[in-house]
């Protein structure tokens, strides 16, 4: 993990490499969306991510999309971030932002059953929309601090991504427990697969 | 994704009756010491090319689409078979009838934010808060509460209902009841019905005005149609379950509706900047455009920057207000760029456009919005931000933005009459207001929407449908009013309640001088079009 580094880029998603070159690195850019109902983390999720903050957020409007590179010791990656709303009213957008990723986060509250339904919904919708086998997706159980109020089981997770074919995570992006495994966990099939 | 932009619409008749776009001949004759008998399109403030927004009579109209034929008359007051422009009433006459009417409730109202919602629908608290709203559908559904749970309601809410559809039923519309010190205002929308109840002295029209912003904040997330189909497929629909995650939008919609006068005034007010400075940006967003771009805006916190719209496409101000809602009531836009569906309502009940809002800076108060009728647009219109932000940051004209956001608004004092306080002025012709900060003796909360609330009483006075008023001067213990409204503009003035009113009608005319020599910086005086 020590040599991961973050950086910010600030001038938008067109701007050339990385400002930090290292010795024949191979530059990886892939789109990655965010889904998952209203209020699970997802923002919170995404700006652990890329800035290692954490605030409450007022619910998503839309959906907001940044950009993150991250430094690997032999790759390095541009992350085209779309958070998406988990507003119902916002369902009717949100392939646009699904289509063609090649990393999918399902995220789900493990406080919140409702929230581990409406995941497998997701799941269910992201199927149905000629997801390529390629699309690194990964099944996150997010609020990983709120364990005393958990309603949705390690366990439960865990079957439900074997289940599918999935990748996934308990994190918690509150504390920042496992998100940077998380990200990890979704660099290495990315590498692989182009 | 088709596309909505429609020429058709209502807004475009007023454009084209000529009395309220400014005149072309008159255009260039500003003159130096204006008067109330100013044209329209001459008083300070007014832009040189055509308007900026879509500005029907403002208050008229917004209230114009559900005015009922005849207005009641409120309570005490008679009609005398005056005309219908009465010129002022005299000190003595207004000084008392005001003062017994302010209810002095409010004793512990409590200001914390977010945590009206918890609260318990039956206690004392619930019950003095000063103005309810609710929103609820035709099947006596719950939708919006302002204070407490919609679940906690539902019979209240049945019981509003029920008193509509009572008064229905005998072919006739309710809109008010008053009793007790309340009133309570009634606006139905198929398939909506919005409730308020007030403990305030705004008048039935003010408070009706209101709830049809709460609507049209409805409508500006799901749009008329989307709204309509749902309720005909199923009349007893949770709307809640759409408007989940947005009911801070119309909290805070609601305290905009409190405090900021530019919701009163219908109007917006600008960042104050030197004409050459707003011209290098103005120019630099328009070139910055994209096929599918309707409205690029750049805001200063709750204030206009400047405004390029396609041509022959207006924004009308209750449109911006609502953008400008969404802006300040949403965390989401700092971290990356937002991209959203968005109805612009005045503009077309039926669609969405796609708004791209993003933060000149991650730290910066400087928020740009692109208004699309693309929704696959995203990558275009961020291409346009950074070609702006790009141009923008070659000219000095960005550090000298940057350097007026340091002082967004501008002290009273500068316009040099001592006993003046605070005042509004709004340029009818081009939908732009202006304002000094509020002074010492305003600057708590309380005091705040106090000096709101009797703007809101000056207004509604003047715009009293069956007995409008040119003028009305107000003499209080605590500052004394004068409100002037003429064809070109409107202006509430307020003074130390030492003043005469000798006094303050002889400010008007320093104060007016004293914009025309600022409206370069105070307004936008040229408006630019892609």
């Amino acid at each position: 993990m020590g040599k991961r580094t973050r950086m910010r880029e600030s001038t938008g998603p067109r701007s050339p490499g990385p400002t930090t070159p290292t010795r024949d690195t191979r530059t990886i850019r892939a789109k990655m969306v965010l889904l998952g109902s209203s209020g699970v983390g997802k923002s919170s999720l995404a700006l652990r991510f890329s800035k290692d903050e954490f605030k409450g957020t007022l619910p998503t409007v839309g959906c907001a999309y940044f950009t993150q590179v991250v430094c690997l010791s032999d790759v390095t990656f541009h992350f085209e971030i779309w958070d998406t709303a988990g507003q119902e009213k916002y369902h009717s957008v949100t392939p646009l932002y699904y289509r063609g990723a090649h990393a999918a986060l399902v995220v789900y509250d493990i406080s919140k059953r409702e929230s581990f339904i409406r995941a497998q919904m997701w799941l269910r919708e992201l199927e149905k929309h000629y997801i390529p086998a390629s699309t690194v997706m990964v099944l996150v159980g997010n609020k990983g601090d709120l364990s005393e109020l958990c309603q949705v089981t390690l366990q439960e997770g865990h079957s439900l991504a074997v289940d599918r074919g999935l990748l996934f995570m308990e994190t918690s992006a509150k504390s920042g427990n496992q998100v940077s495994e998380l990200m990890l966990a979704i660099d290495r099939p990315l590498e692989g697969s182009r | 994704m088709a596309v909505y932009v429609h020429n058709k619409g209502i807004p475009w008749e007023v454009q084209q009756n000529g009395t309220l776009a400014p005149v072309d001949h008159l255009r260039n004759e500003r003159s130096e010491s204006p008067t109330p008998g100013l044209v329209v399109g001459t008083e300070p403030g007014a832009g040189q090319e055509s308007a900026m927004f879509v500005h029907a009579q403002s208050f008229e109209d917004l209230t114009a689409d559900s005015e009922p034929t005849t207005e009641p008359e409120p309570e005490g007051e008679t009609v005398l078979g005056e005309s219908a422009e009465e010129e002022a009433l005299c000190l003595g006459a207004e000084q008392e009838t005001q003062e017994e009417q302010q209810p002095e409730v409010e004793v512990e109202e409590e200001r914390p934010e977010n945590r009206s919602k918890e609260e318990d629908v039956c206690s004392e608290v619930w019950r003095s808060h000063r103005k309810h709203v609710f929103v609820l559908s035709e099947a006596g559904k719950p939708i919006y509460t302002r204070y407490g749970t919609e679940e906690a309601l539902s019979s209240t809410m049945g019981v509003m209902m029920a008193l509509v559809s009572v008064v229905e039923a005998d072919k006739n519309i309710i809109r008010s009841i008053h009793a007790d010190g309340y009133k309570v205002v009634f606006l139905r929308k198929t398939p909506l019905v919005l409730v308020g109840v007030s403990q305030t002295c705004q008048s039935d029209r003010e408070l009706t005005r209101e709830l049809q912003y709460i609507y049209y904040q409805i409508v500006s997330l799901l749009t008329l149609t989307q709204l309509n189909h749902i309720f005909q497929h199923k009349q007893n629909y949770d709307l809640r379950r759409l408007l989940a995650g947005s009911e801070h939008l119309t909290d805070n919609l609601l305290r905009l509706l409190d405090r900021d006068p530019g919701l009163l005034l219908s109007a917006v007010t600008c960042l104050p900047l030197a004409s050459s400075t707003r011209d290098l940006v103005s120019s630099s967003l328009q070139a910055a455009k994209a096929k599918s771009l309707v409205f690029s805006i750049l805001l200063a916190g709750d204030r206009l920057v400047t405004l390029v719209r396609k041509k022959d496409q207006y924004l009308h101000h209750m449109d911006l207000h609502l953008l400008f809602n969404l802006v300040g009531s949403s965390s989401s836009f700092r971290e990356g760029e937002g991209w959203t569906p968005i109805c612009l309502p005045k503009f077309n009940t039926a669609g969405f456009f796609h708004a791209h809002i993003s933060y000149l800076e991650p730290a910066s108060d400087l928020c740009l919005i692109l208004v699309s009728t693309d929704r696959e647009d995203f990558f275009n219109l961020s291409d346009c931000k950074r070609r702006f932000l790009e141009r923008l940051s070659r000219r000095t004209a960005y550090q000298s933005l940057k350097e007026a956001l340091k002082c967004p608004s501008y002290s009273v004092t500068q316009v040099g009459i001592p006993e003046l306080r605070h005042f509004l002025y709004k340029s009818k012709s081009s939908g732009l207001y202006t304002s000094p900060e509020l002074p010492l003796p305003y600057q708590s909360l309380e005091e705040q929407e106090r000096l709101m609330g009797l703007y809101q009483y000056l207004h509604s006075r003047l715009h009293q449908p069956t007995r409008p008023l040119r003028s009305i001067y107000r003499c209080g213990e605590t500052e004394n009013l004068l409100a002037w409204v003429t064809s070109g503009f409107e202006l509430y003035l307020c003074f130390s309640p030492l003043g005469t009113k000798a006094m303050a009608v002889a400010a008007v005319n320093k104060l007016l001088k004293w914009i025309r020599r600022e409206e370069d910086r105070l307004f936008i005086l040229s408006p630019m079009t892609y």
